[in-house]
């Protein structure tokens, strides 16, 4: 049990309509695992990210976390989630850290970060907000708890973002390019404390323009494009002895 | 101007028509209060029901709300009064129960709260599409029930966006009570007409109508303004 997967996906796809975005995508994320996802704009990356906490019903394959199964149906030919409860139960610990933050704005930094431990995981107040502040002095917010997210900088936003994640206690997180809509300035205090996690063992999924912190943080990477896993390996291999021709390009353009 | 007006007449105690005038007004309050907060879950409804419903249910909020804004509010009015009361009293009797009335401020408070709903609808509707998906997907990744991520997310950041239309709809409310002097409710106007008419004396009874008019305008306002700014927290500095 030890060693089941905390992510699996297999044979996943995706259509909007008539166009397939993900044509066959599989990948395992074990504990402790770092999986960095790059790609060109439109290769489907945030797609994937957004079907293993089920914000995009698959088109078909199957994604498991820590061994359970998402239940789906087919209701006309369309998948579609069979069991709410599952869905809700599972996205409870999938953690996830959205390009633009996303933050609830009528709520301080602390109730941003006790909202789900409290409403959704039925943790007491007292407990949670403890917790919470343990969790946002980790990320260097220590003194902001009482600030309001517009008080906030984008970077100290983004870093609330992922301490609200930590408040779940969760088995995975999963990151969108949470770095994209920073001033160059504050992407390193963000960077700094998702570096921090791994280095904690903690699994995650990140999807990232940043090549230089993939490479840095990864313990596997998947370079997608145009919905298929064209190359995948270990960041070394990926970054310094890429095979795919397209893979070269893509990392010669962003380099 | 004012000589020759006896404001004796506006003595709380009889032959003066002051306690009249103010439980008049205790009825117009009453009445809008009640009417508001059932426009307002109505609104609610009716929002949720435009923006998520199904087909059917989104049509049947289409059809409420143009309707109800179509419609002069006085037509309305008279008809929610007299054929919901004449319907509600023939379903009280085919169930068996005989002699049923349904009581005159609650009647009010459902004509007035089936007007307010149809515009409430689309203040609010408005107001949550204002909110920005990605707060309400966020609270959805973590797992947070639909009707809980309506109460603790969607609806606290839309209440910003739809303050200034509710505010008016409050307005709107209170002078819609004087609508219902038509009906015969006693309130406000009906009470001051019966006391103009009375005593002769339009220019005072009117002037004191119009001043308890004017106060509720000023206290409410007064309240709106600090409910505001509580809603409005986080959200006014920056920017
Ligand atoms: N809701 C949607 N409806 C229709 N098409 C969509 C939808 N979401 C994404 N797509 C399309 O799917 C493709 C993949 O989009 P996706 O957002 O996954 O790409 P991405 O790799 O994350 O790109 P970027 O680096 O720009 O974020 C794109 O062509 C996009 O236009
Ligand atoms: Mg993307």
């Amino acid at each position: 049990m030890t060693d089941q997967p905390a992510i699996q996906v297999e044979d996943l796809h995706k259509r909007f309509g008539t166009v397939e975005v993900l044509k066959g995508v599989s990948l395992t994320a074990r504990p402790g695992d770092v999986v960095a996802v790059i790609g060109g704009s439109g290769s489907g990356k945030s797609t994937m990210l957004r079907c293993i906490n089920l914000l995009e019903t698959p088109s078909a394959g199957r994604i498991s976390i820590k061994g359970e199964a998402y239940e789906m149906r087919s209701v006309r030919g369309e998948m579609e989630p069979a069991n709410r409860k599952q869905v809700q139960r599972i996205r409870a610990h999938l953690g996830m850290v959205f390009q633009s933050f996303n933050l609830w704005p009528h709520r301080t930094v602390l109730g941003n970060v006790t909202e789900v431990p409290i409403h959704v995981l039925g943790v007491k107040r007292a407990e949670a907000e403890a917790r919470a502040i343990a969790v946002l002095e980790r990320v260097g917010l220590g003194d902001k708890r009482d600030a309001w997210p517009a008080q906030l900088s984008g970077g100290q936003q983004q870093r609330c973002a992922i301490a609200r994640v930590l408040a779940v206690e969760p088995t995975a997180m999963l990151f969108d390019e949470p770095t994209s809509a920073l001033d160059p300035e504050l992407v390193n205090e963000v960077l700094s404390v998702i570096r921090d996690l791994a280095s904690e063992k903690r699994t995650m999924i990140l999807v990232t323009h940043e090549m230089a912190f993939a490479r840095d943080v990864a313990t596997h990477v998947i370079f997608l494009r145009d919905g298929r896993i064209e190359e995948e390996g270990p960041p070394e291999q990926i970054f310094g002895a890429p095979r795919s021709p397209h893979l070269q390009q893509f990392i010669r353009s962003v380099a | 101007m004012l000589d020759g007006i006896d404001f004796s007449l506006l003595a709380l105690d009889s032959p003066g028509w002051g306690g009249a005038l103010l439980e008049g007004f205790l009825v117009s309050i009453q009445l809008a209060a009640g009417g508001y907060l059932l426009g307002l879950a109505i609104g609610i409804c009716g929002a949720v029901a435009k923006l998520y419903g199904g087909r059917v249910t989104r049509d049947l909020a289409e059809i409420y709300t143009i309707v109800i804004r179509a419609v002069p509010e006085l037509v309305l009015m008279l008809l929610f009064y007299y054929v919901g009361t004449d319907l509600a009293n023939r379903a009280m009797q085919a169930m068996g129960y005989s002699g049923f009335d349904i009581d005159g401020l609650t009647a009010g408070i459902l004509v007035i709260g089936l007007v307010q709903g149809g515009y409430a609808t689309e203040v609010i509707r408005g107001a949550i599409r204002a909110v920005p998906h990605g707060q309400i997907e966020a609270a959805q990744a973590f797992g947070m029930a639909p009707l809980k991520v309506l109460r603790r997310v969607t609806l606290p950041a839309a209440t910003p966006h739809a303050i200034p239309g509710m505010a008016n709809l409050w307005m709107i409310a209170t002078k819609d009570t004087a609508l219902l002097a038509v009906i015969g409710f006693s309130e406000l106007t009906l009470v001051t007409r019966q006391a103009a008419s009375a005593t002769r004396a339009y220019f005072l009874f009117f002037l004191a109508a119009g001043a308890l008019y004017l106060l509720l305008t000023l206290v409410s306002n007064l309240g709106l303004r600090l409910f505001e700014k509580r809603a409005r927290r986080g959200l006014a500095e920056v920017r």
